[in-house]
């Protein structure tokens, strides 16, 4: 996996002048994490307006906002959240009041539009309220591995040597497992609940967000701006900060996005397995695996839980890809 | 080549030493001591130490690793506490019936996500592309519990065609592959186990087709002439050593990650070995289940690795 694409300067405006460190970062030809300010009176002087370069992110957005296939689903995403967030003012019911007699029943029995579940629950409440908890358990894991995973990336990989070997090895163990058992394991050992299934997530998804990020900053401390930037007396701090992580975030971030769908997928399995939230908090999968009795009851009803996560997970991952092609230079 | 292969195996000995501190230390980072679900909750502090005696707990970590990591190595993975059967019989069983799920769900994935991948890496941007390609986002993205539940639903509730749940007959005894009515309970575990490797598959493969197929020699052998059939012939030789990676890690995943639908359809294999024990909190079941089958999954990427070199030379001199 060589996540190189931000790396590669795309040759712009500059020519010959400007301090070494300009002329080798590729963030100073319109990469990425450069700022409008910063970027605009380097352009100014150098480059002639008429063919101005638009800037790294600027020709990110450019090309997502002409790729409808994921402003779609991105809109769908967004809808999901909101749906979740908003649930208590959107749901037509409230979502632990139980009934005897409206137990299992099927779609738009009594308003109730996705019908109840074995306890005379309303599935679509429920599926609002649901979404609060199975999106939180699939975000952020995500973001605690990518601080986590990345950091521990950036420091292998700009210090290298034997610290490079002890993290990249301890990782290489978890690597060994497979994500589902390794989650299941952690999750199963801790007791299960919320908390702990969150952080064994945060623990599947270190190694891999490790790896991507020490990959990436090994590439980039190779490259000579690093060492010009050396020479020109910058302290280390301000090299990571500034040239490295300008250049390790990319590959980072894009990675970070296509796991946000495994990481709902995982949770729910989690939920579905006991492992998750406790009942009677809704939550997609273990709504899932309570309903999974009633089958032969009200088929359509105990397949809407399983529907959700699809929905989000796919909607997610074409965002994912989508995102990928906008931030690959190279495409 | 052979210094490539001892270099490769030498190194999956600290992965498996790795592994089973991990699966050593799951018992600790467990709230609570490990014995209560040994001990009744009344019992008194001398009986508590004649246990943690019994059991070896009263000594030091270390040492108590390196006891049971020889008893281990000798394959005495100690006794279930749910059915007082030996742990290693319990797992050996269990694995074996997953070994048959991915027998039959892997070269079902294999084939139909490589032909998948190489129809839509040869016709980047045409039609058969974009339904390959919006297969495989589907695939991936399918919870595979959720699609387990829904084709039961489908094949077993309302179609009434394959059994819904268990492995054979009840009141059969053993597994006869040859006889519909044994054999029909695979059909729906193998189905839903196959789709997350085809989308993972023939998205992997479309890139690598086409990566290779962008690539300057293939121009060179068209302008010598060579027929499309022979250039893709070349195409996909070149891209093979991806593939096989990628389909290795997935085999090692029909093992190792198939729980979610064991559980779904009551499979008695290893993944639903292990969410029993986790009900049960039953807890050498638990670490011999996770450390054979993240061994297999080690002993799997191995494997794979070797392979790679067989049929790409390249890697070997590296």
């Amino acid at each position: 996996m060589t996540d190189d694409f931000s790396i590669i300067p795309a040759k712009a405006g500059i020519q010959g002048g400007g301090a070494l460190v300009a002329a080798l970062d590729p963030r100073f030809h319109g990469g990425d994490g450069v700022t409008k300010e910063q970027t605009e009176p380097l352009f100014a002087q150098q480059a002639p307006p008429a063919t101005r370069v638009r800037g790294y992110w600027q020709s990110v957005f450019y090309r997502l906002r002409h790729d409808p296939v994921t402003l779609v689903f991105a809109a769908i995403v967004l809808l999901i959240v909101l749906a979740a967030l908003f649930a208590p003012l959107i749901a037509p019911f409230d979502p632990y009041k139980e009934s005897i007699v409206g137990r299992l029943k099927p779609f738009g029995w009594r308003g109730h539009l996705l019908g109840t579940d074995e306890l005379g629950r309303d599935v679509l409440s429920r599926l609002l309220y649901g979404g609060r908890v199975s999106l939180s358990m699939g975000v952020a894991p995500v973001l605690c591995a990518t601080l986590i995973g990345g950091m521990l990336g950036v420091i292998a990989g700009f210090v290298g040597g034997r610290t490079n070997t002890a993290i990249m090895r301890t990782m290489d163990v978890f690597y060994a497992f497979p994500s589902v058992l390794l989650a299941v394991a952690i999750a199963g050992a801790m007791g299960g609940g919320m908390a702990n299934g969150m952080l064994a997530l945060t623990l599947v998804f270190i190694p891999p967000m490790c790896r991507v990020a020490e990959t990436a900053t090994t590439q980039v401390r190779a490259l000579d701006f690093i060492e010009a930037a050396r020479a020109s007396g910058a302290k280390t701090m301000t090299i990571i900060r500034y040239h490295v992580l300008g250049n390790v975030l990319g590959p980072v971030f894009i990675y970070a996005s296509s796991l946000v769908s495994v990481s709902i997928l995982l949770a729910s399995g989690l939920s579905f397995l006991g492992l998750g939230v406790r009942p009677p908090v809704p939550d997609w999968g273990l709504m899932l695996s309570t309903l999974r009795q009633s089958i032969y009851v009200v088929p359509l009803v105990c397949a809407s839980p399983g529907f959700a996560i699809f929905i989000t997970s796919i909607c997610c991952n074409l965002v994912s890809d989508g995102l990928r092609a906008a931030m690959d230079v190279r495409m | 080549m052979s210094f490539y292969i001892l270099r490769r195996v030498l190194y999956a000995i600290p992965i498996a030493f790795g592994v089973s501190v991990v699966c050593f230390s799951l018992v600790y980072i467990a709230p609570g001591d490990p014995l209560q679900t040994v001990l009744p909750p009344d019992a008194t502090a001398e009986t508590i130490a004649i246990v943690k005696h019994a059991y070896g707990f009263d000594k030091p970590l270390p040492m108590q690793f390196l006891i049971w990591l020889g008893r281990v190595l000798t394959g005495n993975f100690g006794v279930s506490i749910a059915t007082r059967r030996p742990v290693f019989l319990e797992v050996t069983d269990a694995l074996s019936n997953t070994a048959l799920l991915a027998m039959f769900a892997a070269p079902i994935a294999f084939l139909t996500g490589y032909v998948m991948g190489v129809v839509a890496g040869c016709f980047p941007g045409r039609w058969l592309d974009r339904v390959v390609t919006g297969a495989a986002v589907m695939g991936v993205s399918l919870p595979n519990y959720w699609l387990g539940i829904v084709l039961v639903i489908v094949f077993a509730v309302e179609l009434m065609l394959l059994p819904a749940t268990g492995m054979g007959p009840s009141g059969s005894t053993g597994f006869h592959i040859y006889e519909w009515s044994s054999a029909k309970f695979l059909v729906l575990p193998v189905a839903t186990l196959a789709m997350i490797p085809i989308g993972i598959l023939s998205r992997t493969t479309r890139a690598a087709v086409a990566e290779v197929r962008n690539q300057d020699f293939v121009q060179t052998l068209r302008a010598k002439g060579l027929s499309e059939w022979a250039v893709i012939r070349h195409v996909l030789k070149n891209s093979l050593p991806t593939v096989m990676a990628v389909m290795g890690l997935q085999f090692g995943y029909l093992i190792g990650g198939s729980i979610l639908v064991e559980t779904v359809f009551t499979w008695p294999g290893s993944g639903f070995l292990l969410s029993k024990a986790i009900i049960n909190r039953d807890v050498p079941v638990l670490q011999g289940t996770i450390l054979t089958l993240s061994l297999v999954f080690v002993a799997t990427n191995l494997i794979v690795d070797l392979l790679q070199s067989l049929i790409d030379p390249r890697i070997g001199r590296a």
